[in-house]
């Protein structure tokens, strides 16, 4: 059985074109791709084929990656025209002869694949990221705050969060509205309201009440397609909504 | 105002429109659609209290939904302080002068002074 394995895969080991695109926003008038022969095996993903390129071709090429393991969150890129994380994508998942890599959209380029974050880290650090409530010291007796698995249930696939930008990226709403707090904070928005451990719900609903807060999501869907942790921000977004309707208490 | 009461009467309005304008719709099923549209027919309409009220309704609800709708899509647009106050300060005159205008026609007709 090995055997046939190894056959199989030394029968998909071939070469494929990457084009990166390349762009200095300190020199460049407008992006350029540069193409690259790049081998690859059935298991290379694409951040391989990258630093491939990067080793023994082209030292210059700009990417933002750490983990290799989609933990991170650092190498999310436009992959083949869609928003993916290099280090999870494989090459043969592609089922094309020709790779494209681009920087995230809706980012400031640094330069090349590497983009800017510090909207995404802002609008994140203002939905308050965190568990906000008067007693967090906890009582040398007591006990820790304690959640039933169906509290747990309301927002911890929300937890799953890397704040990669995906989202954000492929969000038709932050193309064009400078000022939207976009799904990846929207979602975490909703992850704190729903932890029953939380109490500083309405001063979070408040901060996302706002003529570019939660209102000018359109529910294109695009945000929860792309995650590569499987967070559904686009629900998320709704069942906020939903908070501020009063349809959740 | 907070942007989710803005958006309660949004929804709102677009719920309450689309119930009038059916009745609306219904009432000119009672007769021929081109008979419907006479000039002495339309005029009756606006005459017939009951109706006119409606009429005043559905204006006030379509301006206030249309107009809001139009602030969102031309604050998606473009962002700024400056901008952002003339979209929303502009949207909300045109929408009273909208309302003017729609309730002088009216209450003018029912008063036959047309």
């Amino acid at each position: 059985m090995a055997q046939v394995s190894d056959v199989a895969d030394n029968q998909y080991s071939r070469t494929k074109t990457l084009r990166i695109a390349r762009y200095n926003p300190e020199k460049d008038s407008e992006k350029q791709f540069m193409e690259f022969s790049v081998p690859v095996e059935k298991w290379t993903t694409v951040l391989e084929t990258i630093l491939n390129v990067k080793q023994h071709q082209d030292h210059s090429v700009g990417v933002r990656y750490s983990c290799r393991q989609a933990t991170c969150g650092s190498c999310g890129m436009i992959i083949n025209g869609k928003p993916r994380l290099a280090c999870f994508t494989k090459v043969s998942e592609l089922d094309s002869d020709v790779v494209t890599v681009e920087p995230m959209n809706n980012f400031p380029i640094i330069r090349d694949l590497a983009v800017k974050f510090e909207r995404l880290f802002d609008t994140h650090h203002k939905i308050k990221p965190y568990l906000d409530r008067d007693d967090t010291e906890l009582e040398s007796d007591a006990k820790e705050f304690l959640q039933s698995p169906e509290e747990l249930e309301q927002y911890i696939q929300f937890a799953n969060c890397i704040k990669c930008g995906l989202c954000n990226s492929a969000c038709p709403t932050m193309a064009t509205d400078s000022s939207f707090v976009g799904p990846q904070a929207l979602a975490q928005a909703y992850r704190y309201v729903a932890d029953s451990r939380d109490k500083g719900k309405d001063s979070r609903l408040k901060i996302i009440d706002e003529s570019h807060g939660i209102w000018r999501c359109h529910f294109a869907g695009s945000c929860s397609q792309v995650c590569p942790k499987g967070v559904d921000p686009a629900m998320g977004i709704q069942l906020l909504r939903g908070y501020m309707l009063g349809f959740k208490s | 105002m907070r942007e989710s009461t803005i958006m309660k009467i949004h929804y709102g309005t677009a719920l309450a429109a689309v119930a009038l304008v059916a009745v609306h719709i219904l009432m000119r099923m009672t007769m021929n659609f081109a008979d419907s549209l006479e000039y002495e027919t339309v005029l009756a309409n606006y005459k017939f209290i009951p109706y006119a009220i409606m009429l005043e309704l559905i204006l006030v609800l379509l301006s206030i939904h249309g107009f809001n709708g139009l602030r969102v899509i031309l604050l998606e647009l473009k962002q700024g302080r400056t901008y952002e106050k003339a979209v929303s300060y502009g949207c909300l005159a045109a929408m009273f002068v909208l309302i003017a205008y729609g309730s002088r026609t009216i209450i003018m007709t029912n008063m036959g002074m047309v």
